[in-house]
């Protein structure tokens, strides 16, 4: 048994259209222990829901791991078949959503969705005994009346109460892993503190990890242990939540913390955006994919990609070709 | 549930009287009398007129009429079963009771047949399964109900002389056969497109990849998460459907030569045999409405999110 509960190694998937091949994962490397939160930031395109996707084994064709393993308790889920995934899915990894307001079928009844989950991993529990478990979820995910609510339909729960009850729906089979994917883009502000709570209660109840991917910084330093930073398929950034927020070296970081909207700045400072556009993963820079829009940019960021170099205490690391001549220099100084 | 059924009824029985109205001005709009022969006189024609009330205004007449619907007097027949009732006719000949075994037969087989072939398409969507059903259904939607049954007939009755010619009273099962399936034919294929593009929007919603992250094996998510989505247009199809097989049934039992009700509906109006127009117009109509109002219900019943009470009517 590993002592980490996820270890993606490599991970590398594309998209094969029409048009080409769009890189939209290119060789990430992340682990993730017991009883850890990690989030997942990055603008719209960098790859960070397609990377979840992958490792749930849910990507829509044509997108195909291409290359790299996932190693979930130390067994490689990706050589895993379909009936094998279908028993890890929703048992020992589940994933929320987006937008509540489409992911529930709007013909079943929220407990009729929730009995579901459970007893196709659990094929021996009684109809009664699902449906007490499926109301203590509903409950323990704080939706009042639950037994009334088991017999509602969708279009009867608000966003925040779908959301609730998706959350009830991931974690009926207690797995060991969650996979948020953007869960409170879609609400508004209150909801979306609401939402953020109950996960921190319920990851401190229930030991799980979660992965938690999200463009929000805020919700990141809310709930999260360490940040991966993502732009165009790779790892630009990685470490401890404090160390990202208060020491952010990339420059890519840097420029996301600048352009987020803070309370507490003195004058009023206008939030600086970070120039340019989203790279095209049809066709990606040679170099560092974040080169042409750096203002640090170097001639080899052109040419060569940097690789991931340690920078700080507790796996702080960077992928930045300034920081791999300081890395030396310090290797060189011991 | 309750007061919405009858608010329905109450509109079926408005809708029925505006048929009513509107057949019965058109048919006597046109010139000529149904006594009209070529060795009549006109004190015949006028003597024949006069036995059945049709020398009265024409308002007199159709009120006469509606108040005999009322009672259940649908009339007599003036010429071609002369003197004998029209509901008589209609419901104790088994001609309506032909017809409607027939359509409801064909109707079965338009969804039994549909919805799988539909799914199996949209399941295997881009490959030759789907590509073959694909022409198979476009012919099916593109060919006139006529053309197959004529094409059946020729081929399975006098080439390969399987299947009766003449369906004749409709006694063995065998002599269903044709008809039903020639009746089917561009139903199956309209459902079964419908289905296949109705089942490949929901497949791409939210709620099946949710289904699939739970954990639910394939089977499970397409016949229980997507297929009763994908329904709600296959439903909603069953209404004009009827009419479909009511009108198409008329050419099949002429094709057939099956004494049903549409063979029948059609010699009235070349007979100009009035009541015989009237009584077949207005139980069609009624067959027509009554299953829109099943639709609706079914609607309920497939998506919860559909309010009868609340609607207008």
């Amino acid at each position: 048994m590993s002592d980490k509960l996820l270890e993606i190694k490599d991970l590398r998937v594309s998209f094969f259209t029409p048009v080409g091949e769009v890189k939209a994962v290119n060789g990430i490397d992340y682990s993730l222990g017991y009883n850890e939160v990690m989030g997942i930031v990055g603008e719209s395109g960098s790859g960070k829901s397609v990377e979840a996707y992958a490792i749930m084994s849910l990507l829509q064709s044509p997108g195909r791991i291409v290359g790299g393993s996932v190693l979930f308790e130390g067994e490689d889920i990706t050589k895993y078949d379909a009936k094998q995934m279908t028993d890890v899915r929703g048992n020992k990894i589940s994933m929320i959503f987006q937008n509540p307001m489409t992911c529930l079928n709007p013909v079943y009844t929220i407990g009729d969705q929730l009995v579901e989950a459970l007893t196709c991993h659990n094929s021996s529990i009684s109809k009664q005994d699902a449906k007490k478990r499926a109301i203590e979820m509903l409950d323990l995910v704080g939706i009042n009346n639950a037994e009334k609510r088991f017999n509602q339909y969708p279009h009867e729960f608000s966003g925040g109460m779908r959301q609730r009850a998706m959350i009830a729906m991931a974690l009926i089979c207690n797995p060991k892993l969650l996979i948020a994917d953007e869960p409170t883009t879609a609400l508004d502000v209150t909801i979306q503190a609401q939402i953020i709570e109950l996960m921190k209660d319920l990851q401190k109840k229930t030991d799980m990890s979660i992965i938690f991917i999200t463009h929000n910084l805020g919700v990141v330093a809310e709930i999260c242990d360490k940040v991966t930073v993502m732009y165009a398929g790779h790892v630009l950034e990685q470490g401890a939540v404090n160390d990202i927020f208060y020491t952010p070296q990339h420059p890519y970081t840097r420029g996301l913390l600048r352009s987020m909207p803070r309370l507490d700045s003195e004058n009023q400072d206008r939030m600086i955006p970070i120039e340019g556009t989203p790279v095209d993963l049809l066709d990606p820079p040679r170099g560092c994919s974040f080169g042409p829009r750096c203002e640090h940019c170097m001639k080899i960021c052109l040419q060569n990609v940097p690789p991931l170099v340690e920078i700080g205490e507790n796996g702080h690391v960077s992928a930045c070709w300034l920081h791999v001549r300081q890395a030396a220099e310090k290797k060189e100084a011991k | 549930m309750t007061s919405y059924i009858l608010k329905r009824i109450g509109s079926a029985l408005i809708t029925l009287l505006i048929v009513a109205a509107t057949t019965f001005f058109l048919m006597n709009a046109v010139p000529g009398s149904p006594f009209i022969t070529e060795k009549s006189t006109p004190e015949m024609i006028a003597r024949a007129e006069a036995k059945y009330g049709l020398d009265k205004p024409l308002v007199v007449q159709f009120v006469n009429y509606i108040k005999g619907y009322f009672v259940g007097d649908m009339g007599v027949s003036l010429k071609m079963q002369q003197d004998t009732s029209v509901a008589e006719i209609i419901f104790n000949q088994n001609k309506l009771a032909l017809s409607s075994r027939i359509g409801a037969y064909a109707l079965l087989l338009a969804v039994v047949l549909g919805i799988p072939f539909g799914c199996i398409a949209a399941y295997n969507r881009g490959n030759w399964i789907d590509g073959l059903l694909r022409v198979v259904t476009t012919i099916g939607v593109a060919i006139p109900g006529f053309v197959v049954a004529t094409t059946l007939l020729v081929l399975f009755g006098v080439q390969l002389q399987w299947l009766p010619v003449r369906s004749g009273s409709m006694e063995t099962a065998s002599a269903f056969i044709l008809p039903v399936f020639a009746l089917s034919f561009y139903p199956s294929c309209y459902i079964a497109k419908l289905t296949r593009a109705s089942m490949l929007d929901a497949i791409n919603q939210d709620y099946i990849r949710t289904a699939r992250a739970k954990g639910l094996k394939t089977g499970k998510v397409i016949f229980k998460h997507a297929l009763r989505n994908s329904l709600i247009p296959v439903i909603t199809y069953l209404g004009p459907l009827t009419a479909y097989i009511i009108t198409g049934g008329f050419v099949v039992e002429t094709t057939f030569s099956i004494p049903g009700l549409g063979k029948y509906f059609i010699s009235s109006i070349l007979n100009r045999d009035y009541p015989i127009i009237m009584g077949t117009t207005v139980v069609l109509a009624a067959l027509i409405i009554i299953m829109n109002l099943l639709v609706d219900i079914a609607y309920k019943l497939v998506d919860p999110r559909i309010s009868l009470s609340k609607g207008d009517v």
